[in-house]
Order: C-alpha cells, then sequence, then structure tokens
C-alpha cells in the first residue's frame, strides 16, 4: 500500500516529470537514496507503469490529429476484439480506448496533411469492421496535457 | 521534415517506450556509441521531437477508478468566451487534458475523478459553472492503449 511519502512523491513526479531525481527529493521532503528506493518499489509494484518519452508529432511533421468516435454494432459479441485488432494495424493510430456511454470506442489517428488525412481515412479508417456510426473531432490545439492527480 | 533517419526513429521507438533508458543502453540496441547515441538524443530534444517525459500511473491503483472523456459544446463562441472558458477549465485540477477541437465539439476534457460520485460533484460544481458552457456529452473509460504510431520507416 501507498504511504503519505509515496503520495507526496507520486504528486511531484506527476506535477513535474522531468524534474531531476534531487530536486524530485528535496520537493518531497525525502533523501535521494530514499527517493530511488521508493520510485523502485512503485514501478516493481505497477503503480508507475512506465515512464515514457513524449514525442510531438507535429515537430516529426505530423500536422493532422484527429479524435474519431465510433459507435459499433454489438449483435456481433466478437465486434470490439475484431475492430481493435484491425485499429492495431494501423500505424497512424496512437491511441484506443473503449468507453461505456454513447461513443463505444475512440482512436487518435495522424495523418502528415489533410492529403494524407483524407487517404488514411478512406483506406483504413472507413474499411474498420462492424461500425455502425462515426465522427470526427479534428484537433485545433492542445491547451493542457498532463497526467497530474489531486492526490 | 527534420531528416531523421532510420536510427533515429529506432531511438525514438526505445524511449516512447522507456524514458529511463540510458544513451549507453540506446546506443547498443542501436548498434552505435554511447557518444552518438546521446548527440542524437539530444538533437532530437533540440528540434522539440522528444517533448519530455509521461509518467503513466496506475490511477485505479492510487485511488482514482474513474476517468471520463467530456465533449463539451460553447453556447456563445466569441473570442473572449474561448479565452474565459480555457482559463477556467484549465484550473480545474481534475481535468488533465484540454483540446480545442472542429466538429461535433468545442472542447475535448479527460477528467479522472475517485469514483462515479466524485465525477458527479466535479461536473455538478465544477464543469457545468464553466463559463459559456453549452451541450455535455460524457464517456466513462473503460480501458486505454497506447500506441507506438508510425516510428517504423525513415520519412
Amino acid at each position: 500500500m501507498l504511504d503519505a511519502t509515496d503520495r507526496r512523491i507520486l504528486r511531484h513526479l506527476l506535477a513535474d516529470p522531468d524534474a531531476a531525481n534531487a530536486r524530485l527529493a528535496e520537493r518531497a521532503g525525502v533523501t535521494t537514496a530514499s527517493l530511488w528506493r521508493r520510485l523502485d518499489r512503485l514501478r516493481e509494484s505497477g503503480v508507475i507503469a512506465a515512464i515514457q518519452s513524449r514525442i510531438d508529432w507535429r515537430a516529426l511533421g505530423w500536422e493532422v490529429q484527429v479524435s474519431l468516435r465510433f459507435t459499433l454494432d454489438k449483435t456481433d459479441p466478437r465486434a470490439f476484439d475484431n475492430f481493435i485488432a484491425a485499429a492495431r494495424e494501423v500505424p497512424e493510430v496512437t491511441e484506443i480506448q473503449t468507453f461505456l456511454g454513447s461513443v463505444d470506442l475512440r482512436l487518435s489517428v495522424i495523418a502528415r496533411d489533410m492529403g494524407h488525412w483524407q487517404q488514411i481515412y478512406r483506406d483504413r479508417i472507413l474499411t474498420l469492421p462492424h461500425v455502425l456510426d462515426s465522427d470526427a473531432l479534428m484537433l485545433v490545439s492542445t491547451i493542457k496535457d498532463s497526467a497530474e492527480l489531486a492526490l | 521534415m527534420s531528416g531523421l533517419d532510420a536510427t533515429d526513429l529506432a531511438i525514438l521507438r526505445i524511449l516512447a517506450a522507456d524514458a529511463t533508458r540510458s544513451a549507453a543502453e540506446v546506443g547498443r540496441a542501436v548498434g552505435i556509441g554511447q557518444p552518438a547515441a546521446w548527440r542524437r538524443i539530444r538533437k532530437l530534444t533540440d528540434q522539440g521531437i522528444l517533448a519530455g517525459r509521461r509518467v503513466v500511473v496506475d490511477s485505479a491503483a492510487v485511488g482514482f477508478g474513474v476517468t471520463v472523456f467530456l465533449g463539451v459544446r460553447l453556447a456563445a463562441k466569441g473570442r473572449t468566451s474561448l479565452e474565459d472558458f480555457e482559463r477556467a477549465v484549465t484550473a480545474i485540477p481534475e481535468v488533465q487534458t484540454v483540446q480545442h477541437v472542429l466538429g461535433q465539439f468545442d472542447y475535448r476534457l479527460r477528467i479522472t475523478a475517485r469514483d462515479i460520485s466524485d465525477f458527479e460533484r466535479i461536473l455538478r460544481r465544477r464543469i457545468m459553472t464553466l463559463p459559456g458552457v453549452g451541450q455535455v456529452e460524457a464517456n466513462v473509460m473503460l480501458s486505454e492503449e497506447r500506441r507506438p504510431g508510425p516510428l517504423g520507416a525513415p520519412a
């Protein structure tokens, strides 16, 4: 289980994931050695599932990002599995989420430009299985993107 | 484009999965020396392609069992109303992501809550009271998978 110190470390880590460990230890009020030990334990227990580098796709030349929302035909019990397996085959898909609500599934899809987007949409998205309905939200800008939790 | 070769893309693939790998480990994995790997990582960072770290926490394990995606339409869409809305919504601690979008909604939000009643409190007290907020649609997330994206072949 997490104690108050673990929570404090997590809170500071999530608020500033790029801070050096010495800085993080100072903010959380622990020694660097104790921070290492606790971070190791949080990773081993799976509380911290991963520490990943963020890739800025726009800086890499992928200008278009679309959030696609799908409603599936659930009369086929394999609809979710088949759809997700097919979506994983599309390299431009960067996120897959499933939901409880009016939307069943959401994909984040990136493209180099609008022409490329049109091509991906026609060739790879419209061909995904079991789709009843879909709609697209085109990203204009990201105002906030953080992993912070009110711990 | 930024002139990346296959080695750069391989480095991005490795770090996108695990940002804690050292330049020496990354170099070994792609068959170059530590100094060369360090220089490439430095260049990718300077170009803004490697844009910091993301800590992926098992939020249920730390007491945040509910993630909700919200689509929000604004009732009125002047420039001031966008700015007022954005300023107020980014200040809500439970709102992790705010994206301005084109389509059926004006904004996409990602919200984490302890449970459904906690979410209801956030929705009623914080979201529905935001300046200019109109129609709101909520979908509770059941599962999430992040994919590596198109890092397979040199561009």
